[in-house]
């Protein structure tokens, strides 16, 4: 998107755009949140962040309709907030709390929602991609007019069922749209060391599917090409495939002490920091006051810091509860 | 009328499909092949190619997109060609099949069937051949049943996709062939509870699926020799029929697990385990158990049927238990 798009953007709507810069912040102000519970031992397992790749859940959900199906990986939170779960049920998930949205079998890497059509938190790397084709198979047999979103890193292509996935949707022609977030490093292991093939998008292709790359640092060329996308799935045109370039600020989880890439590589993804990026757009256009954004950080920090308060309140399923929804309960007949 | 137990698991997929539009059949040549095992064989020209779907040789792939479709509100059937198969799947199966309902808090359940072939004794050698359905009954939030009968390859299969969790349906390779009466009105079964297929006071034979009737066999051997076997179908391996294994054994103080699997860590250790937790001041001896040979089954004749139990291995067993401990 070129810096003529932007400003067309935000001067044809710019509620829209700052709605947007919202999105990302509140992502951003939640995960911080949730690496200083973790520092405090709050919340413990896996904790993968999602900072610096916001720009593609805000643009991406921001595309999709409210009877649309999310399927998501294990760096979740962003993708589950945006799509419409509180603050307070995945923060409370987080603490292992009765109150989270998993009731605390989940934890961070788990959060599913079925109110938002939310299929979680699949932490097997490329285990939610049959999901997805599932998903949209039964919406196709049964003559619905719906959408499943299925998000991925990029580890995911090295995987069979990847391979599997894309096969069977362009195959049988499903309305999913695969979203590839391309942040260079399946955990520790870069890209151009484990794909002979390292353009994605490309590859995609060869299964006969649209597919096409987008700069996943900037929220409204993602928007701008998953509205594209899923107008075109929706309207028949076959399952769409997104490379979202994009590149992840924090370590792969917090017990990654990032041996395998340099300070600087990572300082000058920063530079293009999504929300960075939008801000100055949209102060350079003078659609974002000093007051908005003091505003806006405000109203952020409120969401956040009470789903801080609703988890440090929550409680413990009670043990007797721990077998329950292994099984489905069942109405005595 | 007279049926195979082919036929009637064709009956079964037949009649899901007419019952539930929501029912449909998923899995590699199911379709314009009939099936590898012809089970599906003219169900494509009854229901067309979108209800009885031929997937590519991507079991991961497939069995997901049937889980997918589950979440999705469908009433899947998938057929896996063999067990071997299925381990291409078993990321799928046990990571999310089994864990979703858990996992999600109680959201998201997952009713999808799966069927598949089990066991030896066809000379079909090591990546064909084997009993993995105890494995399966290893993990929590899966049912596994194992039809043995003609009245369960008819009727565990309604049952099972109204169950609102996974299941897992073994069918054994020798099985297909077999042909007997079954009645006119035969329909959907009970998968809750085992079944004592012939009463007998002296031992338990406790089988399930393909070795039915080899220890079915073995108790007629036994009767002639005056040793009265009882035998007992689990029909279903998880959840296990505690009361009905623990009431057997509680009559006749002797026990005998035949399992085509593995005896290390197989489902025959399980039942041994749980009858020596449960009833071991109703034994009379210990449990004995009459499995495969531990070796990847092998092609030649011989050397597979030596390796897989044998109404012969039953007697034997048998003989030992009661002539021992009086």
């Amino acid at each position: 998107m070129t810096d003529e798009q932007t400003a067309a953007a935000i001067v044809s709507d710019p509620e829209h755009v700052r709605y947007l810069l919202r999105q990302m912040v509140r992502v951003r102000r939640l995960e911080e949140a949730c690496v200083e519970q973790y520092s405090a031992a709050k919340i413990r397992g896996f904790l993968h962040v999602y900072i610096g790749e916001e720009a593609v859940a805000a643009g991406v959900m921001s595309a999709i309709g409210p009877d649309d199906a999310v399927v998501a990986t294990y760096r979740e939170h962003g993708h589950a907030l945006l799509r419409g779960v509180a603050a307070n049920a995945i923060m409370a998930e987080m603490y292992g709390h009765a109150e989270g949205c998993c009731r605390g079998r989940g934890g961070s890497m788990h959060l599913f929602d079925a109110a938002t059509r939310f299929y979680g938190g699949n932490a097997i790397v490329a285990g939610g991609l049959p999901l997805a084709v599932g998903l949209a198979l039964a919406d196709k047999m049964s003559g619905r007019d719906r959408v499943t979103v299925c998000f991925f890193g990029e580890g995911a292509v090295a995987e069979g069922e990847f391979h599997e996935s894309i096969n069977l949707a362009a195959l049988w022609d499903l309305p999913v749209l695969f979203c590839c977030e391309n942040n260079l490093y399946a955990m520790g292991t870069a890209l151009d060391r484990s794909e002979s093939q390292t353009d994605i998008a490309l590859k995609a292709s060869g299964y006969a599917i649209a597919s096409w790359t987008v700069d996943g640092m900037n929220v409204l060329a993602v928007e701008e090409s998953a509205r594209r996308a899923i107008d075109a799935v929706r309207a028949g045109a076959g399952p769409h495939f997104l490379e979202l370039r994009t590149y992840r600020f924090r370590a792969h989880s917090m017990f990654d002490p990032e041996r395998y890439r340099e300070k600087t590589e990572v300082e000058r993804w920063m530079e293009r920091d999504p929300i960075q990026s939008l801000r100055s757009a949209l102060e350079t256009h003078g659609q974002l006051s000093a007051d908005q954004w003091s505003a806006l950080q405000r109203g952020v920090d409120e969401e956040i810091q009470a789903a801080i308060t609703f988890a440090e309140n929550g409680t413990l399923e009670p043990v007797e509860e721990l077998t329950r929804f292994v099984y489905s309960e069942r109405t005595a007949p | 009328m007279k049926t195979t137990y082919r036929e009637a698991m064709r009956a079964a997929i037949r009649e899901a499909m007419q019952k539930d539009d929501r029912v449909f059949l998923m899995g590699e040549d199911v379709g314009r092949y009939g099936g590898g095992f012809a089970v599906s064989l003219g169900l494509l020209e009854e229901f067309g190619p979108v209800r009885i779907r031929d997937t590519p040789l991507s079991e991961a792939g497939f069995v997901g997109a049937g889980i997918g479709a589950a979440l999705g509100g469908m009433r899947p059937i998938i057929e896996i060609m063999t067990v071997n198969f299925s381990l291409l799947a078993l990321d799928q199966i046990m990571n999310n099949a089994a864990t979703l309902l858990h996992m999600s808090g109680g959201q998201f359940n997952v009713p999808v069937v799966i069927r598949m072939t089990t066991g030896g004794g066809r000379q079909l050698a090591a990546q064909h051949s084997h009993s993995l359905e105890g494995w399966l009954a290893h993990i929590p939030g899966l049912r596994i049943l194992t039809p043995a009968t003609l009245e369960d390859a008819r009727g565990m299969l309604w049952t099972a996709l109204e169950d609102p969790d996974p299941v897992l349906i073994f069918e054994h390779g020798s099985l297909y062939n077999v042909s007997g009466e079954l009645a006119d009105d035969a329909g959907s079964v009970d998968i809750d509870h085992a079944v004592v297929r012939r009463e007998g006071a002296g031992l338990s034979i406790i089988t399930y699926g393909g070795t039915l009737s080899t220890a079915l066999e073995a108790a007629e051997t036994l009767s002639g020799e005056g040793i009265d076997a009882e035998v007992i179908d689990l029909r279903t391996l998880r959840p296990l029929d505690d009361a009905a294994i623990l009431a057997s054994v509680a009559k006749t103080h002797r026990a005998v697990v035949v399992d085509e699997g593995w005896r290390s860590g197989g489902i025959s250790a399980e039942i041994s385990a749980r009858i020596t937790e449960s009833a071991f001041y109703d034994l009379d001896v210990p449990v004995t158990r009459v499995c495969s040979a531990e070796v990847p089954i092998p092609y030649a004749r011989h050397l597979e049927q030596t390796s897989l139990p044998s109404s012969e291995r039953v007697c034997a067993a048998a003989r030992e238990v009661v002539g021992a401990g009086g």
